[in-house]
């Protein structure tokens, strides 16, 4: 009898656990799939030509968003080529030479932090030590303010990757005499090429829906600029204005901007996928 | 010809300085490398160093006061902090009660029950969500969730709990849409695929056999996860949920839209209130005196304090569960 009501309550605790964590999947699900499909139904609405040819239009008018799209380009290109080496080179070094030392331990951890650190602090750095001092807001303070973003995470997936080459790699080329620099150049980083590159991806996909740290360094800018000294359009500071305006057709606007955003950062994240399964087999 | 001509001894010292070269090189790229590893570092310490520097003026105009203080007046250039930090703490903890247990429930669902067809699609699809940035988030607040919420849920819970005595003061008020619960709700949204993408991770670094043995001795799936897979994996667990925790507690553009910045601190949930990297957004390119500017320094600096303690836990906790796996 005693044993039966065991038996009886662990069954049912398991069915009620069961039945709950399917809800939450399904809960979970749900939500998200209620985002991707309004972003879907009023980004495709607002989808025209113009918004690759036409420049942000004043209230009323029409337009595109082809400043914004440039401007976004310009600032991420330049934070990607100048944080790549530096993030490249920090990682190589955790990797390679720095491994157990206490400085390492403290550029990881450190770097860590820079990682998941709220972006609208690292902007708040870039205003004190770029626009304070350049007296106005600028496409430099914004590429900066995107490159202390980029540095950690290129950091972090270059350790990774070359901490995933075979050390027999190494041993071999340094047999036949390579010095450390020869070894790491040209063994170690060749071997590592499709990861280092998906951190480089994910890089890029992790800036160009970055918002918070634009609003004060690289500003907005409704006219087409290719200018790094003054203000600079970006599509997520134009999201941001044109959603909280009053006007409709500002609203349509920022739907398309927010579906291309969403549509990089989704191709380059299955990108950075596909290379890493590569990289790890 | 040249090269045949050459003797023994010229051809060792041409060896030498080409191993001197190398020798030299190497040692030049080496310091490079510490050279980008140093610059981390910089970059962290000029963070700490420039929020400081802006936040003096500050402090020495209104004290520790600034943090305790809910006055938010740019026009008598009086300022508190405390109305963004509590709206901070508030909105931080009421997502991470929503998505940590439904994180984990997904998780668990990925691991355990998914049939193994669906298993890949639904993971890579979580995790492709999780790198979604937060402005998308934000607008679909904004547009979507906010009214359907204003219609479906705050009136209803407005008129069921009227007049009842602490419940209704926690959901009174006019429906606006917007409001602390609203943030919190798309903030917890926004954290869900983050924190099962990781518990899932750590799930799966428990060993089989572990699992395998308890169900050998007739456990159910349920007392499998809390007394065998939970346990092994919880400090993976709670790292993970302190990483989402200090995203949360950093987000700017997801809440923004829509926590309605209000500078009060309001008994009702439905109020609108403000956070503080909500704030920050919002004014700083409004703020045109210097203690405005520094005011909003000063909360940078407090966020980036309170997400440095969250995020340095959530590393060790997490460094933990790595030394734990290597043995």
């Amino acid at each position: 009898m005693i044993n039966q009501t065991l038996y009886l309550r662990r069954r049912v605790a398991n069915s009620v656990f069961i039945v709950l964590s399917i809800a939450a999947a399904i809960f979970g699900l749900v939500w998200l799939a209620f985002i991707l499909g309004s972003l879907l139904s009023q980004g495709v609405a607002a989808l025209s030509p113009t918004l690759f040819t036409e420049a942000t239009p004043p209230p009323g008018s029409a337009g595109g968003l082809s400043n914004a799209i440039l401007g976004s380009v310009l600032m991420s290109v330049l934070a990607v080529l100048v944080g790549t080496p530096i993030g490249l080179f920090a990682g190589t070094y955790l990797a390679e030479y720095g491994k157990h030392t206490r400085f390492a331990f403290v550029v990881r951890f450190v770097n860590d932090i820079l990682l998941s650190a709220p972006s609208i602090v690292t902007g708040l750095f870039i205003y004190e030590i770029i626009v304070v001092p350049m007296g106005h807001f600028s496409g430099w303070a914004g590429a900066a303010s995107l490159m202390v973003i980029v540095i950690p995470v290129v950091v972090r997936t270059t350790e990774n990757m070359l901490l995933l080459v075979p050390h027999t790699l190494r041993e071999a080329a340094t047999a036949l005499g390579a010095p450390m620099s020869f070894v790491i150049h040209s063994v170690t980083w060749k071997a590592a090429q499709a990861g280092i590159i998906t951190g480089v991806l994910l890089a890029v996909a992790r800036i160009s829906g970055e918002t918070a740290p634009l609003l004060f360094t690289a500003l907005n800018n409704q006219f087409m600029s290719t200018n790094f000294n003054g203000p600079m359009a970006s599509l997520p500071a134009v999201i941001f204005q044109y959603a909280l305006s009053p006007y409709e057709d500002w609203h349509r606007l920022a739907w398309a901007g927010a579906l291309l955003v969403t549509a990089t950062v989704l191709t380059l994240s299955i990108i950075a996928r596909l290379l890493e399964n590569k990289q790890r087999n | 010809m040249a090269d045949i001509a050459l003797t023994d001894e010229t051809d060792l010292t041409a060896r030498a300085r080409t191993t001197r070269r190398a020798g030299a090189g190497d040692a030049r790229f080496h310091f490079l490398t510490w050279l980008a590893a140093a610059l981390v570092l910089l970059i962290f310490a000029g963070v700490i160093t420039s929020l400081v520097i802006g936040s003096v003026p500050a402090f020495k105009a209104f004290g520790f006061g600034f943090l305790t203080t809910e006055v938010w007046s740019p026009a008598r250039e009086r300022f508190g902090a405390l109305a963004s930090i509590y709206g901070t703490l508030i909105t931080s903890f009421l997502a991470m009660l929503v998505a940590v247990p439904v994180g984990i429930g997904v998780a668990i669902f990925l691991t355990e029950l998914c049939p193994r067809m669906l298993r890949r699609p639904i993971g890579i699809a979580i995790e492709l969500l999780a790198g979604i940035p937060s402005i998308i988030y934000g607008i679909w607040g904004l547009f979507v969730f906010a009214p359907w919420f204003q219609d479906h849920v705050q009136l209803p819970v407005i008129n069921a709990t009227q007049g009842i005595p602490v419940i209704g003061t926690l959901f009174g008020g006019a429906p606006y849409g917007i409001g602390v619960i609203t943030a919190s709700l798309i903030l917890s949204i926004m954290i869900l695929p983050f924190i099962s993408a990781v518990t899932r991770d750590v799930f799966e670094t428990v060993p089989a056999m572990l699992k395998e043995a308890t169900y050998g001795l007739g456990c159910t799936t349920w007392e499998v996860m809390w007394r065998v897979v939970l346990p092994f994996a919880r400090s993976g667990v709670v790292g993970g949920a302190m990483l989402a925790l200090g995203r949360a507690l950093g987000e700017t553009m997801a809440v923004t839209f829509v926590i309605g910045n209000a500078h009060k601190i309001d008994s009702s949930l439905f109020a609108p209130g403000t956070t503080i990297s909500a704030t920050i957004a919002n004014e700083f390119t409004e703020a045109t005196s210097e203690i405005y500017t520094s005011s909003l320094i000063s909360l940078g600096l407090i966020l980036f304090f309170i997400t440095f303690i969250v995020l340095a836990c959530a590393q060790l906790m997490l460094r933990q569960l790595e030394k734990q796996a290597g043995k």
